[in-house]
Protein backbone atom coordinates (compact mmCIF):
# COMPACT_ATOMS: atom_id res chain seq x y z
CA UNK A 1 0.00 0.00 0.00
CA UNK A 2 1.59 3.48 -1.03
CA UNK A 3 2.52 5.46 2.12
CA UNK A 4 -0.26 8.05 2.91
CA UNK A 5 1.71 10.79 4.46
CA UNK A 6 -1.03 13.06 4.68
CA UNK A 7 -2.45 11.12 7.14
CA UNK A 8 0.10 11.62 10.06
CA UNK A 9 -0.41 14.18 12.79
CA UNK A 10 2.20 16.88 12.28
CA UNK A 11 3.51 16.45 15.29
CA UNK A 12 3.65 12.95 15.49
CA UNK A 13 7.39 12.64 16.62
CA UNK A 14 6.47 14.92 19.78
CA UNK A 15 3.56 12.87 20.85
CA UNK A 16 4.55 10.63 23.26
CA UNK A 17 2.16 7.82 24.25
CA UNK A 18 1.97 8.03 27.37
CA UNK A 19 2.86 5.00 29.75
CA UNK A 20 0.01 3.43 31.81
CA UNK A 21 0.71 2.18 35.87
CA UNK A 22 -1.57 -0.30 36.32
CA UNK A 23 -2.44 -1.42 40.07
CA UNK A 24 -4.13 -4.12 41.02
CA UNK A 25 -5.21 -5.00 44.87
CA UNK A 26 -4.74 -8.26 44.50
CA UNK A 27 -6.79 -9.13 47.56
CA UNK A 28 -9.90 -6.87 46.98
CA UNK A 29 -10.85 -8.68 43.65
CA UNK A 30 -13.78 -10.72 43.78
CA UNK A 31 -13.26 -12.36 40.54
CA UNK A 32 -16.06 -10.85 38.70
CA UNK A 33 -13.95 -10.63 35.15
CA UNK A 34 -15.36 -7.52 34.23
CA UNK A 35 -11.84 -5.89 33.73
CA UNK A 36 -10.44 -8.74 31.89
CA UNK A 37 -13.68 -9.22 29.56
CA UNK A 38 -14.40 -5.28 28.72
CA UNK A 39 -10.87 -4.15 28.47
CA UNK A 40 -10.66 -2.58 24.78
CA UNK A 41 -7.28 -3.22 24.25
CA UNK A 42 -7.12 -6.43 26.17
CA UNK A 43 -4.18 -5.99 28.69
CA UNK A 44 -5.60 -8.07 31.34
CA UNK A 45 -5.73 -12.05 31.78
CA UNK A 46 -6.73 -13.86 34.55
CA UNK A 47 -3.84 -15.04 36.51
CA UNK A 48 -2.85 -18.47 38.49
CA UNK A 49 -3.17 -16.80 41.55
CA UNK A 50 -5.49 -17.47 44.32
CA UNK A 51 -6.05 -14.46 46.71
CA UNK A 52 -7.43 -13.89 49.74
CA UNK A 53 -11.31 -14.67 48.51
CA UNK A 54 -10.59 -17.47 47.10
CA UNK A 55 -10.46 -16.59 43.47
CA UNK A 56 -8.10 -16.08 40.21
CA UNK A 57 -7.38 -11.57 40.27
CA UNK A 58 -6.51 -10.88 36.94
CA UNK A 59 -2.68 -9.75 35.78
CA UNK A 60 -1.26 -7.83 32.89
CA UNK A 61 -0.68 -9.03 30.01
CA UNK A 62 1.36 -6.52 28.53
CA UNK A 63 1.23 -2.71 29.76
CA UNK A 64 2.27 -1.10 26.90
CA UNK A 65 -1.08 -1.99 25.04
CA UNK A 66 -2.92 0.15 27.56
CA UNK A 67 -4.12 3.57 26.48
CA UNK A 68 -5.40 4.58 30.33
CA UNK A 69 -8.72 4.91 29.29
CA UNK A 70 -9.78 3.36 33.05
CA UNK A 71 -12.13 1.51 31.63
CA UNK A 72 -11.21 -1.20 34.01
CA UNK A 73 -11.59 1.35 37.36
CA UNK A 74 -14.78 2.43 36.60
CA UNK A 75 -16.12 -0.78 35.85
CA UNK A 76 -14.73 -2.90 38.93
CA UNK A 77 -17.35 -3.26 41.58
CA UNK A 78 -14.61 -3.81 44.06
CA UNK A 79 -12.45 -0.79 43.59
CA UNK A 80 -9.85 -3.10 43.09
CA UNK A 81 -8.03 -1.66 40.18
CA UNK A 82 -6.69 1.59 38.73
CA UNK A 83 -4.56 2.62 36.84
CA UNK A 84 -2.57 6.08 36.26
CA UNK A 85 0.11 7.40 33.97
CA UNK A 86 3.57 6.98 34.75
CA UNK A 87 5.27 9.95 35.50
CA UNK A 88 8.06 9.95 32.16
CA UNK A 89 10.27 12.90 33.00
CA UNK A 90 13.20 11.13 31.60
CA UNK A 91 11.09 9.44 29.21
CA UNK A 92 9.77 5.81 30.12
CA UNK B 1 8.95 -2.56 46.03
CA UNK B 2 7.74 0.93 45.74
CA UNK B 3 4.51 1.34 48.77
CA UNK B 4 1.73 0.15 46.88
CA UNK B 5 -0.48 3.47 46.57
CA UNK B 6 -3.93 3.48 47.68
CA UNK B 7 -7.01 3.60 44.96
CA UNK B 8 -7.73 7.25 44.05
CA UNK B 9 -11.52 6.80 45.13
CA UNK B 10 -10.90 5.18 48.43
CA UNK B 11 -11.26 8.55 50.00
CA UNK B 12 -14.98 8.25 49.67
CA UNK B 13 -15.31 5.11 51.53
CA UNK B 14 -15.36 4.10 54.73
CA UNK B 15 -12.29 1.94 55.03
CA UNK B 16 -13.50 -0.25 58.35
CA UNK B 17 -16.93 -1.01 56.17
CA UNK B 18 -14.48 -2.53 53.27
CA UNK B 19 -14.66 -4.87 52.02
CA UNK B 20 -18.63 -4.59 50.94
CA UNK B 21 -20.73 -7.16 51.27
CA UNK B 22 -21.97 -7.37 47.82
CA UNK B 23 -21.41 -10.88 45.84
CA UNK B 24 -19.11 -11.33 42.70
CA UNK B 25 -19.78 -9.53 40.08
CA UNK B 26 -23.18 -7.20 41.95
CA UNK B 27 -24.00 -4.34 39.84
CA UNK B 28 -24.09 -2.33 43.14
CA UNK B 29 -20.19 -2.08 43.33
CA UNK B 30 -19.95 -0.53 39.98
CA UNK B 31 -23.18 1.83 40.93
CA UNK B 32 -21.21 3.04 44.00
CA UNK B 33 -17.71 3.29 42.36
CA UNK B 34 -19.74 5.85 38.96
CA UNK B 35 -21.12 8.03 42.15
CA UNK B 36 -18.13 8.28 43.85
CA UNK B 37 -16.19 9.11 40.88
CA UNK B 38 -18.74 11.69 39.73
CA UNK B 39 -18.42 13.24 43.73
CA UNK B 40 -14.75 13.41 42.92
CA UNK B 41 -15.32 14.99 39.26
CA UNK B 42 -17.24 17.33 40.70
CA UNK B 43 -15.24 18.06 43.74
CA UNK B 44 -18.07 18.08 45.88
CA UNK B 45 -17.60 19.19 49.31
CA UNK B 46 -18.41 16.07 51.23
CA UNK B 47 -20.02 18.28 54.11
CA UNK B 48 -23.12 19.37 52.00
CA UNK B 49 -23.43 16.01 50.65
CA UNK B 50 -26.39 13.38 52.29
CA UNK B 51 -26.56 10.11 50.68
CA UNK B 52 -29.80 8.24 51.91
CA UNK B 53 -30.53 4.47 51.17
CA UNK B 54 -33.36 2.01 51.90
CA UNK B 55 -33.30 -0.99 52.78
CA UNK B 56 -32.27 -4.58 50.38
CA UNK B 57 -28.54 -5.29 49.24
CA UNK B 58 -27.88 -1.97 47.18
CA UNK B 59 -28.96 -0.33 50.55
CA UNK B 60 -25.78 -0.73 51.69
CA UNK B 61 -25.00 2.34 49.81
CA UNK B 62 -25.31 4.58 52.49
CA UNK B 63 -23.10 2.91 54.79
CA UNK B 64 -20.16 2.54 52.75
CA UNK B 65 -19.69 6.03 51.33
CA UNK B 66 -17.44 8.46 54.05
CA UNK B 67 -20.57 10.98 54.19
CA UNK B 68 -23.18 12.37 56.25
CA UNK B 69 -25.75 9.04 55.18
CA UNK B 70 -28.70 7.61 56.83
CA UNK B 71 -29.79 4.04 55.97
CA UNK B 72 -33.99 4.20 56.45
CA UNK B 73 -36.43 1.35 57.36
CA UNK B 74 -37.61 -0.11 54.06
CA UNK B 75 -39.15 1.97 51.30
CA UNK B 76 -38.95 5.32 53.34
CA UNK B 77 -35.02 6.69 51.97
CA UNK B 78 -37.23 9.68 50.02
CA UNK B 79 -39.64 10.53 52.84
CA UNK B 80 -36.39 10.53 54.60
CA UNK B 81 -34.54 12.66 52.29
CA UNK B 82 -37.07 15.06 51.90
CA UNK B 83 -36.81 15.89 55.66
CA UNK B 84 -33.28 16.77 55.03
CA UNK B 85 -33.93 18.82 51.55
CA UNK B 86 -36.69 20.87 52.65
CA UNK B 87 -35.10 21.57 56.72
CA UNK B 88 -31.69 22.17 54.78
CA UNK B 89 -32.15 23.49 50.70
CA UNK B 90 -28.34 24.03 50.74
CA UNK B 91 -27.62 20.00 51.36
CA UNK B 92 -27.05 17.89 48.14
CA UNK B 93 -29.58 14.99 49.24
CA UNK B 94 -28.94 11.60 47.01
CA UNK B 95 -31.23 8.76 47.51
CA UNK B 96 -29.63 5.01 46.40
CA UNK B 97 -32.05 2.48 46.96
CA UNK B 98 -33.41 -0.64 45.07
CA UNK B 99 -36.07 -1.32 42.88
CA UNK B 100 -38.25 -3.03 45.34
CA UNK B 101 -37.97 -0.54 48.29
CA UNK B 102 -38.35 2.38 45.72
CA UNK B 103 -40.80 1.17 43.43
CA UNK B 104 -43.16 -1.02 45.68
CA UNK B 105 -43.10 -0.38 49.21
CA UNK B 106 -41.69 2.72 48.71
CA UNK B 107 -43.90 3.42 44.88
CA UNK B 108 -46.25 6.39 46.88
CA UNK B 109 -43.11 8.49 48.23
CA UNK B 110 -41.64 8.30 44.67
CA UNK B 111 -44.26 9.69 42.60
CA UNK B 112 -45.37 12.06 45.20
CA UNK B 113 -42.10 13.45 45.58
CA UNK B 114 -41.37 13.56 41.47
CA UNK B 115 -44.99 15.22 41.03
CA UNK B 116 -43.90 18.26 43.96
CA UNK B 117 -40.06 18.23 42.47
CA UNK B 118 -38.31 18.00 45.23
CA UNK B 119 -34.71 18.52 44.96
CA UNK B 120 -33.43 15.55 45.47
CA UNK B 121 -31.34 12.92 43.32
CA UNK B 122 -32.96 9.38 42.95
CA UNK B 123 -30.50 6.78 42.20
CA UNK B 124 -32.02 3.05 41.66
CA UNK B 125 -30.64 -0.06 41.30
CA UNK B 126 -32.50 -1.96 38.89
CA UNK B 127 -31.40 -5.54 39.33
CA UNK B 128 -35.47 -7.09 38.58
CA UNK B 129 -35.70 -8.62 42.30
CA UNK B 130 -35.62 -8.70 45.90
CA UNK B 131 -32.01 -9.34 45.75
CA UNK B 132 -31.62 -9.78 50.15
CA UNK B 133 -34.33 -11.45 50.89
CA UNK B 134 -33.78 -14.61 48.71
CA UNK B 135 -35.44 -13.16 45.28
CA UNK B 136 -38.97 -12.48 45.01
CA UNK B 137 -40.38 -11.25 42.53
CA UNK B 138 -40.89 -7.90 42.03
CA UNK B 139 -42.23 -4.26 40.49
CA UNK B 140 -39.47 -4.78 37.96
CA UNK B 141 -39.31 -8.47 37.32
CA UNK B 142 -39.80 -8.76 33.27
CA UNK B 143 -42.63 -11.26 32.46
CA UNK B 144 -41.53 -14.81 32.54
CA UNK B 145 -38.68 -14.23 34.07
CA UNK B 146 -38.12 -17.09 36.90
CA UNK B 147 -37.69 -15.90 40.73
CA UNK B 148 -38.04 -17.89 43.98
CA UNK B 149 -42.07 -16.71 43.99
CA UNK B 150 -42.44 -17.21 40.34
CA UNK B 151 -40.80 -20.32 39.66
CA UNK B 152 -43.28 -20.82 36.44
CA UNK B 153 -42.74 -17.47 34.93
CA UNK B 154 -43.56 -14.12 36.17
CA UNK B 155 -47.15 -13.02 34.91
CA UNK B 156 -47.30 -9.71 36.71
CA UNK B 157 -46.03 -6.57 34.00
CA UNK B 158 -43.55 -4.53 35.18
CA UNK B 159 -43.01 -0.96 35.63
CA UNK B 160 -41.19 1.14 33.10
CA UNK B 161 -39.47 3.56 35.99
CA UNK B 162 -38.16 6.03 33.30
CA UNK B 163 -42.17 6.51 32.15
CA UNK B 164 -43.20 6.30 35.43
CA UNK B 165 -40.92 9.00 36.51
CA UNK B 166 -41.62 11.14 33.59
CA UNK B 167 -44.97 10.79 34.03
CA UNK B 168 -44.78 11.65 37.56
CA UNK B 169 -43.01 15.05 36.86
CA UNK B 170 -39.31 14.02 37.06
CA UNK B 171 -37.57 16.95 35.47
CA UNK B 172 -34.14 14.97 34.80
CA UNK B 173 -34.71 10.97 33.72
CA UNK B 174 -32.00 8.83 31.94
CA UNK B 175 -31.37 4.98 32.16
CA UNK B 176 -28.26 3.35 32.21
CA UNK B 177 -26.88 -0.15 32.37
CA UNK B 178 -23.61 -1.21 34.84
CA UNK B 179 -21.80 -1.44 31.54
CA UNK B 180 -22.33 2.19 30.69
CA UNK B 181 -20.10 3.49 33.27
CA UNK B 182 -19.03 6.56 31.55
CA UNK B 183 -22.47 7.53 30.68
CA UNK B 184 -23.54 6.70 33.80
CA UNK B 185 -20.83 8.84 35.60
CA UNK B 186 -21.49 12.07 33.22
CA UNK B 187 -25.02 11.34 33.94
CA UNK B 188 -25.07 10.95 37.83
CA UNK B 189 -23.06 14.65 36.96
CA UNK B 190 -25.31 16.26 35.36
CA UNK B 191 -28.01 15.60 37.79
CA UNK B 192 -25.90 16.64 41.00
CA UNK B 193 -25.32 19.84 39.39
CA UNK B 194 -29.49 20.37 38.36
CA UNK B 195 -32.31 21.22 40.45
CA UNK B 196 -35.60 19.72 41.27
CA UNK B 197 -36.67 15.79 41.52
CA UNK B 198 -34.19 13.95 39.30
CA UNK B 199 -33.77 10.18 38.66
CA UNK B 200 -31.54 7.68 37.19
CA UNK B 201 -32.31 4.08 36.83
CA UNK B 202 -29.48 1.65 36.70
CA UNK B 203 -30.24 -1.68 35.16
CA UNK B 204 -28.00 -3.44 37.28
CA UNK B 205 -26.96 -7.75 37.30
CA UNK B 206 -27.52 -10.15 40.23
CA UNK B 207 -25.85 -13.11 39.48
CA UNK B 208 -26.12 -14.73 42.67
CA UNK B 209 -29.80 -14.85 43.15
CA UNK B 210 -31.70 -13.62 39.83
CA UNK B 211 -29.34 -14.60 37.16
CA UNK B 212 -28.98 -18.05 38.35
CA UNK B 213 -32.23 -18.94 37.65
CA UNK B 214 -32.57 -17.22 34.59
CA UNK B 215 -29.71 -18.63 32.62
CA UNK B 216 -27.65 -15.84 33.54
CA UNK B 217 -25.27 -17.46 36.34
CA UNK B 218 -22.25 -15.11 36.22
CA UNK B 219 -22.25 -11.15 36.35
CA UNK B 220 -20.28 -11.48 32.80
CA UNK B 221 -23.77 -13.00 30.96
CA UNK B 222 -25.94 -10.61 32.93
CA UNK B 223 -23.19 -7.72 31.65
CA UNK B 224 -23.15 -9.95 28.24
CA UNK B 225 -26.62 -9.24 27.90
CA UNK B 226 -27.07 -5.47 28.51
CA UNK B 227 -24.61 -5.59 25.84
CA UNK B 228 -26.54 -7.00 23.51
CA UNK B 229 -29.77 -5.71 24.16
CA UNK B 230 -29.13 -2.13 25.34
CA UNK B 231 -29.82 0.59 22.79
CA UNK B 232 -28.81 4.33 22.90
CA UNK B 233 -32.07 6.16 22.18
CA UNK B 234 -31.47 9.93 23.94
CA UNK B 235 -34.90 11.89 24.47
CA UNK B 236 -36.90 8.98 23.03
CA UNK B 237 -40.48 8.38 24.01
CA UNK B 238 -39.99 6.71 27.57
CA UNK B 239 -43.63 5.47 27.41
CA UNK B 240 -42.16 3.30 24.37
CA UNK B 241 -39.07 2.22 26.80
CA UNK B 242 -40.18 -0.98 28.50
CA UNK B 243 -37.41 -3.02 28.99
CA UNK B 244 -37.54 -6.84 27.33
CA UNK B 245 -34.77 -9.73 27.14
CA UNK B 246 -34.39 -8.21 23.68
CA UNK B 247 -34.18 -4.45 23.90
CA UNK B 248 -33.31 -2.10 26.98
CA UNK B 249 -33.38 1.70 25.62
CA UNK B 250 -30.90 3.64 27.28
CA UNK B 251 -30.33 7.47 27.78
CA UNK B 252 -31.61 10.39 28.89
CA UNK B 253 -35.25 10.53 28.36
CA UNK B 254 -36.10 14.06 30.10
CA UNK B 255 -33.99 17.00 30.60
CA UNK B 256 -36.47 20.07 31.72
CA UNK B 257 -36.65 23.35 34.32
CA UNK B 258 -39.20 23.16 36.42
CA UNK B 259 -39.56 25.38 40.06
CA UNK B 260 -38.31 23.06 42.68
CA UNK B 261 -40.68 22.70 45.94
CA UNK B 262 -37.88 23.64 48.17
CA UNK B 263 -37.68 27.02 46.71
CA UNK B 264 -41.77 27.58 46.34
CA UNK B 265 -42.19 26.55 49.62
CA UNK B 266 -39.47 29.20 50.77
CA UNK B 267 -40.65 31.67 48.74
CA UNK B 268 -43.98 31.45 50.12
CA UNK B 269 -43.24 31.09 53.86
CA UNK B 270 -41.27 34.55 52.81
CA UNK B 271 -44.69 36.07 51.56
CA UNK B 272 -46.75 34.99 54.27
CA UNK B 273 -44.32 36.46 56.76
CA UNK B 274 -44.05 39.47 55.30
C1 LIG C 1 -41.18 -3.05 56.29
C2 LIG C 1 -40.34 -4.13 55.68
N1 LIG C 1 -40.89 -5.02 54.86
C3 LIG C 1 -40.15 -5.98 54.29
C4 LIG C 1 -38.82 -6.06 54.54
C5 LIG C 1 -37.99 -7.18 53.93
N2 LIG C 1 -37.15 -6.69 52.86
C6 LIG C 1 -35.84 -6.40 53.09
S1 LIG C 1 -35.03 -5.94 51.71
C7 LIG C 1 -36.43 -6.17 50.77
C8 LIG C 1 -36.44 -5.96 49.29
C9 LIG C 1 -35.23 -5.34 48.74
O1 LIG C 1 -35.31 -5.27 47.35
P1 LIG C 1 -34.66 -4.08 46.57
O2 LIG C 1 -35.10 -2.78 47.13
O3 LIG C 1 -34.92 -4.30 45.12
O4 LIG C 1 -33.11 -4.18 46.90
P2 LIG C 1 -32.04 -5.28 46.44
O5 LIG C 1 -31.83 -6.18 47.61
O6 LIG C 1 -32.57 -6.00 45.27
O7 LIG C 1 -30.81 -4.48 46.14
C10 LIG C 1 -37.50 -6.59 51.55
C11 LIG C 1 -38.84 -6.88 51.03
C12 LIG C 1 -38.27 -5.12 55.44
N3 LIG C 1 -36.96 -5.13 55.73
N4 LIG C 1 -39.04 -4.16 55.99
S1 LIG D 1 -27.88 -10.84 46.08
FE1 LIG D 1 -27.79 -9.80 44.11
S2 LIG D 1 -28.05 -7.62 44.58
FE2 LIG D 1 -27.54 -8.66 46.51
S3 LIG D 1 -25.31 -8.45 46.70
FE3 LIG D 1 -25.71 -10.43 45.67
S4 LIG D 1 -25.64 -10.00 43.47
FE4 LIG D 1 -25.86 -8.04 44.56
MG1 LIG E 1 -33.75 -5.13 43.70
Amino acid sequence: MPERIWRKPLDMDKVKHPKADIHIIKDQCKGCGYCIQFCPQKVLEESEDINARGVHPPKIVDANECVICSFCTSVCPDFAIFVVEKPCEKGC
Amino acid sequence: MVAEISHPLSKYLREAMMPHIWCSGCGNGIILNCFVQAVDELQIDLKKLVVVSGIGCIGRAAGYINTDSFHTTHGRPIAFATGVKLANPDLEVVVISGDGDLFAIGGNHFIHAARRNIGIKVICANNFNYGMTGGQQGPTTLLEAFTTTTPYGNIEHPFNLVHLAAASGATYVARWTTLHVRRLTQSIKKMLQKEGFNFIEVVSPCPEIFGRRNRMRTGLQMMEWFKKASIIEHFSDPAKADITPERIVVGEFVDIEKPCYEKLLYDKMAQILT
